[in-house]
């Protein structure tokens, strides 16, 4: 009874921004800089993580320009060597990692199981310093030289071998991995021990699903990282012997420390991405996902298998063959439960009713590329194969289908999807339907010649290499022009929009989801009124009811408004 | 082509020459990866057109306008199983399948001539067992099992074959090994694919395939005079190994004859295979693997002896059990002058003269 009292559609008709909202409770740049509130702290995270995202993409763009001719002849190796290390570096901690998580996951979780707030207001704000600590001192790190170890920070390359900043940079990973640690305790408690009243876990959108597998990865795989990466700055600086084998250390032991996490990581960024995919498709075809229970329980199957795939990373590392074959059956399992992810949300549109805004197409984006992205995570899962692909440009591709073709497009299917929700106003869909097929075509060019080149042999890594590659190079760098065009395109139209968007009222898509059900942008305090969960995930039926009960109540309550207008002025 | 802009045609003519999108198979174990990366791609083919027809069809059946009403479905158990059990079967199939050729690259075969490779920043250091050495080049013969053991002076090196489809890792102070025997001859590309540093695109070479004869006459003309056999018993002889590794009845450490390949009882328990990753290990950490009835007193050449010190060594005493046959001993006083101080074997002790082992 009370859950139609958190249904209302009279923004739409009268097309105002609500003058009350989580923008416009408090001014002023410190109202900011000290919220507690999940939204505000969000959009802190997400003005940061573009900032990160675009100093990233510049690199990568200089990557790319290098990679143009056979030679070195844009920048000396050391240079492109720092290029690269850097690149990876700031994508993977300072975008990939907190992406979604921190922008959209901060935003809505507490809205999608209609909570006020996060557990720990203050631990989440704090989770933001340390991101920003982390991620100014990677700056200063390149301000005075860069780092040339590989994001990898292999030793005893990185203990012995390079007089480049390895202690900063180290220390850079060692504070952000506190901030995503914090995020995941924070999301794991909150989902525990917030939701609405008759929220049960089985009516929990998908989305909360994944963010609350990837939450665990944070909290128990980020640890392990962080020692690695102190035990590295103790033997650089200490000369500790435990990775040095000259002193009895092994030197192969951080590559299976780094590993224990840097595996697990590629969920903790994919896994929320899934979540934006299942509340996207679901919305845009307007059903129920598919089979809700097996992609619930994959997310949770892929977050536990994942801890234990990650010396497939070093097949070839002299490790023993029968942990080789071990690891890759274990692998291989891994791979099951992303299969039965894509084909539950195919079968999601199975008479559907589906219309095709900007959010599905980036959702279908992922899907193809995810699916390529995969499949190709598992020529290099069967230790056969692995031999010769490992190390080259199919790695590369491999892992830029996964992180930029699929979690990348899910950030932006994301982003689109709940900017109204976010902003109040809508973002202009043609031109964003543009952006969308911009960049997966120019992703595909990118990405696509450099499984080509792997196979040929291409090592990754590689400041020149031998002029039979170049052609393929040149096809990739082009693309990577088109890519950058469709992720600027965004950043223009969504900043416009902030002004001069259409208003976009509650729920422009008529989605299910708690968050919906409130005004956009929401209040400080998300809901006016506790809302009570009555009904299941996806339930589009108890929506169309909410809303003709909505109507039907503003209706009479016209009439009455006219009759006591009547009334009163007879 | 003549309406061509003669500049674009040569760049044209140069790209479409130097071409390439699949490399070429020049050994034994190519064909056989090959067969699974097809296999594998053609099974993405197959997964990828499913997803994406199924996608579209639906696109078109189910868009708004043709369909307004959607059909709320809870799942299918039957459908959900299928694409369960169908992935998992291929992806076995694809473990099961690239395990045996995993285990094929890394199991080399008995008869194996050996070949030593030493990784440093940025090059790669090849010692032949007839003593010639290369330098980012590796010469073999088609039709002959060829095993490399690796190893790496500093950081972490890849040697990699893409022609062969064999690589391996080159660790820091640990034999890696793997096998190939090459079919094709010509030259084909050498990478260090592990980041190693400021010039790690710099570390390549050439693998030269020749025909058994041209290896031979190869082997031949790049003699550098002495077997690497031969160099490691030199080194014996300068280090002072002989004085206590020597077959008198008194010897303070057991002798080398035959001792390589045979299985060893430690002074610390248990037992070992004398191979050469536990030759090494004796050499330069010889306190932890003191073999029994022994004392330990040998001392620790760790940072006295290069990596390719150690390989000649091993090479010297896993052909003491063979038909190596010490053809000439240098005598310590061929050394040059000093070079018996800096040894660490106790004074007095020397034994001057032929190592019988």
């Amino acid at each position: 009874m009370s859950a139609h009292t958190i249904v209302s559609l009279l923004d739409q008709s009268t097309a105002k921004i609500p003058k009350d909202n989580y923008i416009t409770r408090e001014n002023g740049l410190l109202s900011w800089l000290l919220t507690s509130d999940h939204k505000r702290i969000a959009i802190l995270y997400l003005i940061s993580l573009s900032f990160f995202f675009f100093i990233g993409g510049a690199l990568a763009g200089l990557i790319r320009l290098e990679l143009l001719t056979p030679q070195t002849d844009l920048m000396a190796t050391d240079t492109y060597n720092k290029v690269f290390t850097m690149h990876g570096v700031i994508m993977v901690f300072f975008f990939l990692v907190p992406s979604v998580p921190a922008t959209l996951g901060n935003f809505l979780i507490p809205m999608m199981i209609g909570a006020k707030d996060l557990a720990l207001p203050k631990v989440n704000l704090l989770s933001w310093y340390l991101y920003m600590a982390g991620g100014l001192l990677a700056l200063y790190t390149m301000m005075v030289g860069g780092v040339d170890t590989g994001w990898t920070f292999t030793t005893p390359l990185s203990t012995h071998y390079v007089n480049t900043n390895v202690l900063t940079t180290g220390l850079a990973v060692f504070v952000a991995g506190f901030s995503s640690i914090l995020t995941g305790l924070n999301f794991i408690v909150t989902i525990h021990k917030m939701r609405a009243p008759g929220m049960t876990w089985f009516r929990l959108p998908l989305f909360i699903w994944a963010h609350y597998a990837a939450s665990i990865l944070m909290v128990l795989a980020t640890p392990v990282v962080a020692i690695a990466i102190v035990l590295v700055m103790l033997e650089r600086t200490f000369g500790i012997g435990v990775f040095d084998p000259a002193k009895g250390g092994d030197p192969l032991l951080f590559q299976h420390l780094f590993w224990f996490y840097s595996h697990p990581a590629v969920y903790i960024m994919i896994l929320p991405g899934m979540g934006v995919i299942s509340e996207v498709i679901s919305t845009f075809s307007r059903k129920r996902i598919f089979g809700y229970t097996a992609v619930a329980f994959s997310s949770v199957a892929i977050a536990v298998f994942g801890f234990f795939v990650w010396a497939h990373h070093m097949f070839i590392m002299g490790i023993s063959n029968y942990a080789v074959l071990v690891f890759s059956l274990l692998t291989m399992l891994v791979a099951v439960p992303s299969a039965i992810k894509i084909f539950n949300w195919t079968f999601t549109l199975y008479k559907g009713s589906i219309t095709f805004e900007t959010p599905l197409l980036y959702a279908f984006g992922f899907m193809g590329l995810f699916t390529i992205g995969g499949m190709t995570g598992v020529f290099l899962g069967s230790s056969g194969t692995d031999i010769h692909l490992t190390e080259t440009y199919f790695i590369v591709a491999h892992f830029h289908f996964v992180m930029v073709g699929g979690m990348l497009m899910a950030f932006l299917a994301g982003i689109h999807f709940w900017w109204p929700k976010i902003t109040g106003r809508m973002y202009p869909e043609k031109l964003s339907q543009l952006a969308a097929v911009v960049t997966f075509i120019g992703f595909n060019f990118t990405f696509f010649p450099q499984f080509i080149l792997g196979t040929l042999g291409m090592p990754r890594r590689y400041a020149s290499y031998p002029p039979e590659f170049q052609i393929l190079n040149v096809f990739s760098t082009a693309g990577a022009t088109i890519l950058g065009v469709g992720y600027l395109l965004p950043v223009l139209y969504l900043v416009w929009s902030l002004k001069y968007g259409a208003i976009a009222g509650n729920n422009p898509w008529q989605a299910t989801g708690l968050e919906w059900q409130t005004q956009s942008p929401p209040l400080t305090e998300n809901f006016a009124v506790m809302p009570i969960m009555d009904h299941e995930a996806y339930d589009y039926a108890w929506l169309e009811g909410q809303q003709q009960k909505d109507e039907q109540q503003h209706r009479q309550l016209h009439e009455r408004q006219k009759e006591t207008e009547v009334t009163s002025a007879g | 082509m003549s309406h061509m802009s003669p500049v674009i045609w040569q760049f044209l003519v140069k790209w479409m020459t130097n071409f390439a999108l699949f490399p070429p198979e020049a050994s034994k174990i190519a064909p056989q990866m090959d067969a699974l990366y097809f296999f594998m791609v053609l099974v993405s083919l197959i997964g990828l057109t499913i997803v994406v027809l199924l996608v579209t069809s639906f696109s078109i059946l189910y868009n708004k306008k043709r369909h307004p009403v959607a059909v709320q479905i809870e799942g299918s158990t039957l459908l959900e199983a299928t694409w369960t059990i169908i992935p998992l079967g291929l992806f076995l199939v694809m473990f099961v399948w690239g395990a045996l050729i995993y285990f094929r690259v890394f199991t080399p075969p008995a008869n194996a001539m050996n070949i030593y490779v030493v990784g440093k920043q940025w090059m790669w250091k090849v010692e032949h067992p007839g003593g010639q050495h290369e330098i980012n080049a590796l010469h073999v013969p088609t039709g002959r099992a060829v095993q490399l053991t690796l190893i790496s002076q500093d950081v972490f090196h890849s040697f990699s074959i893409p022609a062969f489809r064999v690589k391996r890792e080159a660790i820091p102070g640990r034999y890696t090994t793997v096998w190939f025997e090459a079919t094709k001859t010509g030259t084909y590309h050498l990478f260090c694919t592990q980041y190693c540093g400021t010039n790690h695109s710099q570390m390549i070479g050439d693998v030269v395939v020749m025909t058994p004869e041209e290896y031979r006459k190869w082997l031949i003309s790049s003699t550098s005079g002495s077997s690497l056999a031969q160099n490691g018993e030199r080194l014996f002889a300068s280090l002072s190994c002989a004085a206590c590794h020597n077959t008198r009845p008194d010897a303070r450490g057991p002798s080398l004859a035959n001792v390589y390949g045979s299985k060893l009882a430690l002074s610390a328990g248990g037992t070992v295979i004398a191979d050469d990753a536990y030759l090494r290990e004796a050499i330069l950490n010889p306190s932890q693997h003191i073999t029994q009835g022994y004392a330990p007193i040998m001392p620790t050449y760790q940072g006295q002896i290069s990596e390719e010190g150690v390989i000649a060594l091993i090479e010297y005493i896993k052909n003491l059990d063979s038909d190596y046959r010490v053809q000439q001993t240098l005598n310590t006083t061929d050394l040059p002058p000093g070079s018996e101080g800096k040894t660490p074997a106790a004074k007095g002790q020397v034994s001057k003269g032929t190592v019988k082992p």
